[in-house]
């Protein structure tokens, strides 16, 4: 492949492979995603490439395997193309079915059609799923259509046309005004609007010249990866975005900065940057505009500060990754002492988008203050596990019932946590409450990266607090001393709580030290770590106040305040947990309701998991 | 010893030498050794030019590193906020009772290392146990003892010499 030399040639090439493609073809789109990869994607897309060759259909159908589709729940999925008939829960053993009845044939085959349990209604095709029918997927939506090795579907589906007008027909300070005109915000956390960020690194002094554009893809929340399957799925978006920020700024060397534990990411972004390379949108002289940039991937260390942008800088230039004090912004001085402007995976994704839409339209879309759509990952308690897209002001409930399909189990609704380490759990009484960066923080908690953890009945929140905190203590890189001796002091008081060991005072110690991490920390890690246990007392306080005058953990929870024991009228006497038990704590005659010894029981829960009757009680 | 020396140069060339690369180069140092053994540590400084500290002080700040030997299976509990809520903390107190270690810590046989991670990002499946590359979902306290087996068994069949492993 030579290189494109202008925008008519990036045309002629995008005519000639539409050309070439046939939309009425049936096109297999399996998730490739790291979910379904865990499910065994990876012998199904085999069992379908076998199949295909064995029924001698290689030139009638065409197998493509995409980035994550999003509805994480019912992996591995399937969705045939031109017709878009959806298929859930696929195994290796219905592929020679799929294709001698519904391709070949057209017939569904209805076991493997998705059944919404609330109202046990069989969606045939993708838009009918619940699940997606509220969604607005415009960053995300491209992911199921993309084979991300293969750049000429990122092309079929009008890729790199944003850059190529952003090169010949917009100059840097312009597109800079149509970003902040688009009032995108930085959507790795902070919320910060990318435009002013943009026009702030290009009008920095420089005296070589030398500035730096960064993607932030060290998405370190536990429970959010839509960055992840961004970057899996669709990196090209990404590497557009940088392009296009990279030419407004007047940069010409770039960093993707991405996690270890994203291996799948790693590959796919290598591979979208030879490609890159090749047809001439990376490199010198790009689409033959004058305009030289490419890009470094460097492979984060496994260390959770290393998302805080002065922290990532240091570990790309080899140090350890501590933060220092932003008196200075990275935008004057960032990396090697040079601007620098970092944005994240998502907020580079939307750029092309903006430029495409025009910053109006773009604009059109969400709340007074968050504008565009967010990607969230709904994870926890809930019964559709995914990566949904909305549009920012979408309420919780909306995001819980109508695209969650609300809680297993028929159990209750008690809380949901937004916004990592870093946000606040908020109760029922919110769930109301539009989702936007603003309004978020109003209530205690955050946007974050987009992390939504749905939590019911049977989570404690004193213990959701605890694990925030021992999370954070352990990935505080140490630097200051509010934070490094203030999560210590937190996470004891809180450990002593949920052993039952805790006293009149420590929510009100709590609170103090909580708002001292907030005022005197010097990163954002530790301004926002006293979050998860500020909204809890906030919302929860009761629950503090029996793990501490009751001893008693209401969840069931914490183990310590915990007992098991058999409920008698429900023991059938069966022996399973008898046998279960690694500590001989059970005894009973078969047939015979059984007992614990309460001195033996370590509280490991095997014998609740091994009983069919649900006999066993913990209080 | 000597070999080692060599080894490491070729990892450090590849970087060219350059001093912003010392987590590339420590990360190819590990998988080479699936540890960082501290002879390598020291090549490394000497090679690039660097107080042995700085390369140390990279070596423990970041997760990714060990400086200790490695068995050879691989056992990660997820303990992302969705697998938390889930039941991980039982699974993780269950793994430790079955393996007898702590994260962090390998078997005496030098068959398990113990890790934990801050969420795989494949919550639907939570909560999560991977063994090497093998993703196990939904696990509960019970499933572990079974999961384990699996490679238990590997290893032991290794030993005796016997090609097939029964499940």
């Amino acid at each position: 492949m030579e290189r494109l030399r202008s925008p008519v040639e990036l045309e002629q090439l995008r005519l000639k492979i539409l050309s070439q493609r046939k939309p009425e073809k049936p096109c297999i789109s399996i998730c490739g995603g790291t979910g379904c990869h865990a499910y065994g994607c990876e012998d199904v897309a085999k069992a379908f490439k076998n199949e295909i060759k064995r029924q001698g259909l290689s030139k009638q159908v065409e197998l493509k395997v995409t980035g994550c589709h999003g509805f994480c729940e019912r992996g591995p999925l399937m969705v045939l193309h031109p017709q878009k008939i959806f298929y859930q829960r696929v195994s290796s053993d219905d592929v020679s079915e799929i294709i001698a009845e519904t391709v070949v044939k057209g017939n569904i085959i209805d076991r493997l059609l998705y059944v919404d349990p609330v109202s046990g209604e069989k969606a045939q095709f993708e838009k009918d799923v619940p699940f997606y029918k509220i969604q607005q997927r415009l960053v995300f939506g491209n992911n199921g259509l993309i084979d991300p090795t293969n750049i000429e579907d990122y092309l079929a589906t009008g890729g790199y046309s944003a850059l190529s007008q952003a090169l010949f027909n917009m100059q840097p300070e312009e597109i800079i005004e149509e970003i902040k005109k688009s009032d995108l915000r930085g959507r790795g956390g902070g919320g910060f609007p990318t435009g002013r960020k943009w026009e702030s690194c290009r009008n920095a002094p420089s005296s070589d010249g030398i500035r730096y554009v960064i993607c932030n893809a060290d998405e370190g929340d536990p429970g959010a990866y839509m960055d992840r399957s961004l970057l899996e799925g669709n990196p090209h978006s990404v590497l557009e975005g940088m392009v296009i920020g990279a030419y407004a700024v007047g940069a010409h060397d770039g960093y993707v900065y991405v996690r270890l534990e994203y291996p799948l990411a790693l590959k796919n972004l290598g591979i979208a940057l030879s490609q890159a390379r090749e047809y001439g949108f990376l490199g010198q002289n790009i689409l033959g505009s004058g305009f030289d940039f490419d890009v470094k991937i460097s492979r984060g260390g496994g260390a959770f500060i290393c998302g805080e942008s002065t922290a990532l800088m240091a570990s790309l230039e080899g140090r350890v990754g501590e933060p220092r004090p932003k008196h200075i912004h990275t935008t004057l001085q960032g990396l090697y002492g040079k601007p620098t402007n970092l944005n994240n995976v998502e907020t580079w994704a939307n750029v092309p988008l903006i430029i495409n839409r025009g910053a109006y339209s773009y604009s059109q879309i969400g709340t007074d203050g968050s504008k565009g759509t967010k990607i969230f990952s709904l994870v926890g308690k809930i019964n559709n596990t995914g990566l949904v897209e909305v549009p920012m002001g979408i309420t919780l409930k909306e995001i819980i019932y109508d695209i969650g399909g609300g809680i297993p189990h028929g159990k209750k609704f008690k809380a949901i946590q937004t916004g990592g380490p870093s946000g606040g759990c908020l109760p029922e009484s919110l769930i109301d409450l539009p989702v936007d960066f603003d309004r978020l923080t109003e209530v205690g908690s955050m946007m974050g990266s987009g992390g939504m953890i749905v939590m019911d009945e049977g989570t404690c929140m004193v213990d959701i607090a605890r694990y925030f905190v021992k999370f954070l203590t352990e990935e505080s890189c140490g630097k200051c001393v509010p934070c490094r001796e203030g999560l210590d002091r937190m996470l004891d008081i809180l450990t002593d709580i949920t052993e039952g060991k805790g006293k009149e005072g420590d929510i009100e110690l709590l609170e103090e030290l909580g708002n001292l991490l907030k005022e005197a920390s010097l990163c954002a890690l530790g301004t926002t770590a006293s979050n998860p246990v500020l909204s809890t007392i906030k919302y929860f306080r009761s629950e503090y106040e029996a793990h501490i005058r009751e001893k008693r953990c209401p969840a069931g929870v914490c183990k310590a305040l915990i007992t098991f024991t058999i409920d008698e009228e429900k023991c059938t006497g069966c022996g399973v947990c008898l046998k279960e038990c690694p500590q001989q704590a059970i005894s009973g005659e078969k047939k015979k309701p059984h007992t614990i010894d309460q001195s033996k029981c370590i509280r490991c829960g095997l014998c609740r998991d091994s009983c069919k009757f649900d006999a066993i009680i913990v209080v | 010893m000597v070999n080692d020396y060599e080894k490491v140069k070729a990892i450090v060339d590849r970087y060219g030498g350059k001093h912003d690369s010392v987590i590339a180069i420590l990360q190819d140092v590990q998988s080479e050794y699936h540890y960082l053994p501290e002879h390598t540590l020291r090549a490394v400084a000497s090679q690039l030019g660097l107080p042995l500290i700085q390369i140390c002080g990279v070596a423990t700040f970041f997760k990714a590193f060990s400086l200790k030997p490695r068995g050879e299976h691989t056992v990660t509990v997820c303990l992302g906020t969705a697998c938390h809520v889930r039941g991980a903390p039982a699974v993780l107190d269950e793994v430790k009772r079955q393996l007898g270690i702590e994260p962090g810590n390998t078997t005496n046989d030098m068959r398990f290392t113990l890790e934990t991670v801050n969420c795989l990002g494949a919550c639907a499946l939570g909560p999560i146990v991977v063994v090497d590359d093998e993703y196990h979902g939904q696990v509960s306290p019970r499933k572990v003892k079974k999961v384990l087996s699996k490679y238990k068994k590997t290893v032991r069949d290794r030993r005796h010499g016997e090609i097939t492993v029964t499940s």
